[in-house]
């Protein structure tokens, strides 16, 4: 079945990794009581463990090497070269009785389940929007943005500091969110113009922090750590709902705002926009030379970004009733991070599915909730390793020559 | 109304006409997949006849040990009154749930207990993130009771008149903490510190109010410190320099022990102060030597109360181990909120309400009733020194 | 003045701290181009490592000299070996994907350790020994530079001189810049390039070991989470520095552990990371190579 070779190959990796995990998995120690626990388990776990996954390492290596070299994507395909979701919806009976059906099945989700199993939905659809908005500017744009939930929590705090100072409402509060985090967007874009790849994440992520502890520290204006509460929720024409009906109608809020981002980025990405995005992220000196703005593709990018997380920022406010700086640091930068590379970066199909994965999945789970961050930072690396075009990869715009016979039999 | 009725009415065509139009293996599977959906619908609950009482806090996470003793007190205490026959005839049902003192998981945990069909409830343990989740308890009329939350405001507002709890607001430790290093240490410059948590900072701005408003001492400094931080000698040479004699500290343990073990590192002779989040054997385990003479308030040690000692015997019987931090206000609390619902005979808020503010209970904590804003009427707290390696109450 | 000089020194070994951390993130940019996010947790496995091992021998009742040694040597060997073990798992796969592809892999790798050894261990705040006695000729300045500031300093000093002659005068330094400016041509003359950069993973991860070890003993605490923040400030100082540059992280080092204290000191402890970062991004705005690095030409 395995060669010696590899039977041999694979003990001595499980060695290894034994050595390896040793003092962290099998010792604990306790320094007051001066005892020391042996978990010897743990080590024939890692021992067993290490074995068999050098094994499935090795078989996905073999197979990503041999894939890298027909054609480098792992789908099945066929002639166009798309893989078989983006078949069923091309063809527009598929994509009826599947769009007909998830827009049912989303209308009467709330009534068939709880109200808690509706607000989990609620917050997984706020990342999908979260996850489009990201795409835009490293999916599409190829810009790395680590700082991404800074525009998440300007749309936030926005809302909830007009509330209250000013008790403006929820419907004015929602587009001044999203244009005021649009404006910081172009605020962060313009200083990074001119940087590339790491520095430019290296710069967003320090923006993003900085938003962050102004936020914690500027205790007058942001009330600091304490956080902002008793934000109300979206009304309804002035309408007094109770918890379960406002969190119903959050969930419809919603749905709507997700087949809006969805048919809005859609048409972005064939637009004339769009493709100076794909263009930008393919090549930056190729697609200057092609006569490119590069400074307003760029800016347009992170400030259309961070349109959308400001509205679902003031969406999340809303939801919550509460917010405090300890909701938007790094981590959920990294989590969005992971939604669009999980899903495929530039694909929108790709990230909706790994937003539902990757917030769903542990709230089903929840007795595995511990190895959540866990499970984050294996699938992002084992992702990137073995299947970085993500789940659903994104198509690109392809044009086909047919085959066709001229009049004088020559084919074209 | 009748809008969404028709756009529902002309949808269903819609899919039954594409359904129709599919060819059989499509059917089937679009037909799998909307059964999957139905059938992955919970069973509906049937009524309970139980007290379904919900208990949250942070069971993980470095928190933890500030939450899972209240968990242990509502368990022994839920077993005890079970076997004698219930409330009423009710057996209590305990919802645990894990917050992390995290305010966003707290309202999602909110909803779920609300869902689960949750009571009355024991807990937040942080003041942040019970602060959060109140409106959601609030608006379904259920009782809160806390055996840790101390922010003044939680009762103080008047905005959450579901909430009670069997511990004094910060406002009386910060009071309490400010009188004593004024009346007793006889201190005039004293350092405020916090480490930037809702907690903290409350605390720190309660003692800076206190001390400003005593006129016998001066703040001479008022800052944060951001946890997690490398390096702290920064803020201890600051404190140095302002001339400082006491430190007064708002915060956790982990802070507080790092603090103290770099003001005795860079010889530092001030004294150190702190609030009931520092009154945790972790705090002495973790700074050693160094937390020698530091000073913290935590609530009154009620340990010769013989019903206290019962608590922690029942304690010791099932889990082999002392209680940990608020065992005995979790206990308290249970107890006062189950003789509530007895003497209501249902769980309605405003009956229990009215039940607590009536009635006076006995519990580990002392004998205690409720104002109409939510405090515990007959719990304090009390200055705690570490001599010996040991918390030691001073009178 | 005194004060002054206590916040200098102050700086100087919150620099010094840093300067160990960032010399691995510099030397790894340098030599592959990537950003390892999961550094800081390196630092934070040596600090645990240590810390176990420590605890250990105190209760075996080894002399005080031999537990820090001891402890050091495991923290270096078990780090070095997880550095390593990253590269070949995380970044070698990925070493001819784009630059994007590696960063993520990496920030996963960084979540994942620090979930590792939450998991692992446990997630309390775990009090660490004084490894470091307080010598007595330190006293009359025990205010100003206690014994571990001290230790500190002559171990981050020493470090930077031995790794400045490594890259100097020895082969394998000479094989490293060659990997660093061009990696085919490397291949090309002979040198494994596989060998060299596992070898840089394994030298910068020994650093931060020793850091992890002298922190941890400074403050008195470990957690899961230490790794976390000072892998972002120690980057934050390699990019300052200019990342690639050796010395350019230790200055980057220096002058951030300096903005910090004299941050705290003068101004308010409350801004003393929106001090930082803003240093960050103002001098990547205007200099975005860092203070010591070489601006980056493209070619087309």
């Amino acid at each position: 079945m395995f060669t010696f070779e590899e039977l041999k190959r694979s003990f001595l990796v499980s060695i290894w990794f034994v050595f390896l995990t040793f003092p962290i998995m099998v010792i604990r120690v306790d320094s007051i009581e001066k005892t020391v626990q042996w978990r010897w388990m743990n080590m024939v776990y890692v021992a067993i463990g290490s074995f068999i996954l050098s094994f499935v390492f090795r078989y996905m290596m073999q197979r990503k090497e041999m894939k890298s070299e027909d054609n480098g994507d792992g789908d099945k395909k066929d002639k166009t070269g798309r893989s078989f979701i983006h078949r069923w919806l091309a063809d527009p009976k598929y994509r009826n009785a599947i769009l007909g059906s998830l827009l049912a099945a989303a209308i009467i989700f709330p009534h068939v389940f709880s109200t808690y199993q509706t607000s989990i939905m609620t917050t997984a659809l706020m990342y999908v929007v979260l996850g489009l908005g990201l795409n835009i500017v490293v999916g599409l744009a190829g810009l790395l943005d680590l700082g991404y939930v800074a525009f998440y929590a300007v749309g936030a705090y926005t809302y909830a500091l007009l509330y209250h100072f000013f008790g403006v409402g929820f419907w004015v509060a929602l587009p001044i969110g999203g244009l005021l985090a649009a404006l910081f967007g172009i605020l962060l874009g313009i200083p990074v113009l001119r940087l590339r790849g790491d520095y430019l994440a290296i710069v967003t992520l320090g923006f993003g922090e900085i938003i962050r502890l102004v936020m914690e520290n500027w205790g007058a204006f942001s009330q600091g750590p304490s956080g902002v509460s008793n934000i109300p929720r979206p009304s309804f024409f002035g309408i007094d709902m109770s918890l379960d009906t406002a969190l119903v109608y959050t969930y419809y809020l919603m749905i709507l705002l997700v087949i809006f981002t969805i048919f809005f980025v859609n048409r972005l990405q064939d637009s004339r926009l769009g493709r100076a995005w794909i263009a930008l992220r393919e090549d930056e000196i190729a697609c200057q030379a092609m006569g490119i703005d590069k400074m307003k593709t760029k800016l347009v990018a992170f400030s259309l970004g961070a349109f959308w997380a400001g509205i679902v920022g003031v969406i999340f406010a809303a939801k919550t009733t509460f917010i405090s700086p300890r909701s938007f640091t790094f981590i959920e930068s990294a989590i969005i991070l992971s939604i669009v590379v999980l899903g495929g970066m530039g694909s929108i199909i790709g990230v909706i599915f790994g937003a539902l994965i990757l917030i769903l999945l542990p709230e089903y789970l929840r007795a595995l909730s511990e190895y959540r961050m866990l499970a984050f930072g294996a699938i992002l690396v084992c992702m990137m390793v073995f299947r970085p075009q993500g789940i659903i990869g994104s198509i690109r715009r392809t044009y086909t020559y047919q085959n066709r016979k001229k009049a004088d039999g020559e084919v074209s | 109304m009748l809008v969404i009725f028709l756009v529902w009415k002309k949808l269903i065509k819609l899919i039954t006409e594409e359904f129709m139009k599919l060819n059989l293996s499509k059917k089937l599977i679009a037909a799998a997949a909307g059964l999957m959906l139905v059938a992955a619908a919970p069973v509906a609950g049937f009524a309970q006849d139980t007290i379904k009482l919900g208990v949250v806090g942070p069971h993980s996470g470095d928190l933890a040990s500030y939450g899972l003793p209240s968990v242990n007190a509502a368990k022994i205490l839920a077993e005890q009154i079970n076997a004698a026959g219930g409330i009423n005839g009710k057996k209590i049902e305990l919802l645990v749930e894990d917050t992390v003192c995290d305010a966003k998981t707290a309202t999602d945990v909110a909803t779920k207990l609300i869902s689960d069909g949750a009571q009355i409830v024991l807990g937040g343990i942080c003041s942040g993130s019970t602060k959060a989740a109140l409106p959601i308890y609030k608006d379904s009329g259920i009782l809160v009771m806390s055996p840790s939350a101390t922010n003044p405001a939680l009762t103080q507002s008047g905005d959450y008149d579901n909430f009670f709890r069997t511990i004094a607001p910060d406002d009386a430790q910060a009071q309490l903490d400010v009188d004593f290093a004024l009346d007793k240490l006889g201190y005039t410059k004293i350092a405020v510190v916090h480490d930037k948590g809702d907690y903290g900072k409350g605390f720190a701005e309660f003692a800076k109010k206190f001390l400003e408003e005593s006129g016998k001492a001066e703040v001479v400094l008022f800052e944060g410190v951001t946890p997690g931080a490398v390096d702290y000698s920064a803020i201890v040479q600051k404190i140095k320099k302002s001339g400082a004699e006491a430190v007064m500290f708002g915060g956790y343990h982990p802070e507080a022990s790092k603090i103290v073990t770099m003001m005795k590192k860079k010889r530092l002779k001030a004294d150190f102060i702190s609030d009931d989040g520092v009154k945790d054997n972790t705090f002495i385990k973790v700074a050693g030597k160094f937390a020698e003479s530091a000073y913290a308030s935590g609530p009154t040690d009620t340990s010769s109360n013989p019903l206290n000692k019962a608590a922690v015997a029942a304690h010791k019987a099932e889990y082999n181990a002392d209680p940990g931090a608020f065992y005995e206000n979790a206990y308290s609390a249970v107890l006062a909120m189950a003789n509530a619902v007895k003497v209501a005979g249902s769980t309605d808020l405003d009956a229990l309400k009215k039940a607590l503010q009536s009635e006076k209970v006995d519990t580990p904590v002392g004998t205690i009733s409720f104002d109409e804003r939510g405090d515990a009427i007959g719990v304090g707290f009390s200055v705690y020194q570490v001599q010996d390696g040991v918390f030691v109450e001073l009178k | 003045m005194d004060y002054f000089i206590e916040l200098l020194f102050s700086g100087l070994s919150r620099g010094a701290i840093y300067a160990l951390i960032a010399l691995g993130y510099t030397m790894v940019y340098g030599i592959i181009g990537l950003i390892n996010f999961a550094h800081g947790e390196i630092y934070m496995i040596g600090a645990f490592t240590s810390f176990i091992i420590a605890t250990i021998l105190t209760i075996l009742g080894f002399p005080g000299l031999a537990i820090i040694l001891l402890a050091g040597l495991a923290a270096v060997i078990w780090s070095a070996s997880y550095g390593y073990t990253i590269e070949k798992v995380a970044y070698k796969p990925l070493r001819h994907a784009p630059r994007l592809s590696a960063l993520i892999s990496a920030i996963g790798m960084s979540m994942f350790l620090q979930n590792y050894v939450l998991l692992a261990q446990t997630s309390d705040f775990l009090p660490f020994p004084q490894l470091i006695p307080d010598f007595d000729f330190m006293e009359p300045i025990a205010h100003i530079v206690g014994s571990s500031d001290m230790v500190i300093l002559v171990t981050t000093t020493v470090v930077m001189i031995c790794l400045t002659i490594l890259i100097k005068y020895t082969k394998i330094g000479k094989a490293m810049r060659a990997t660093s400016q061009d990696r085919t041509m490397a291949m090309l003359v002979g040198i494994n390039v596989n060998r060299i950069i596992s070898i840089t993973f394994i030298i910068g991860s020994s650093l931060a070991a020793i850091g992890g070890m002298l922190v941890a003993s400074h403050i008195g605490q470990i957690n899961f989470y230490i790794g976390f923040i000072a892998g972002i400030k120690a980057f934050t100082a390699a990019v300052l520095g200019g990342i690639g540059s050796i010395p350019g992280a230790v200055l980057g080092s220096v002058v951030l552990g300096l903005t910090e204290s004299f941050a705290t000191g003068y101004v308010s402890s409350d801004y003393e990371d929106v001090f930082a970062f803003s240093l960050l991004v103002l001098i990547l705005i205007f200099k975005p190579s860092g203070l010591l690095g070489k601006a980056d030409t493209q070619k087309v």
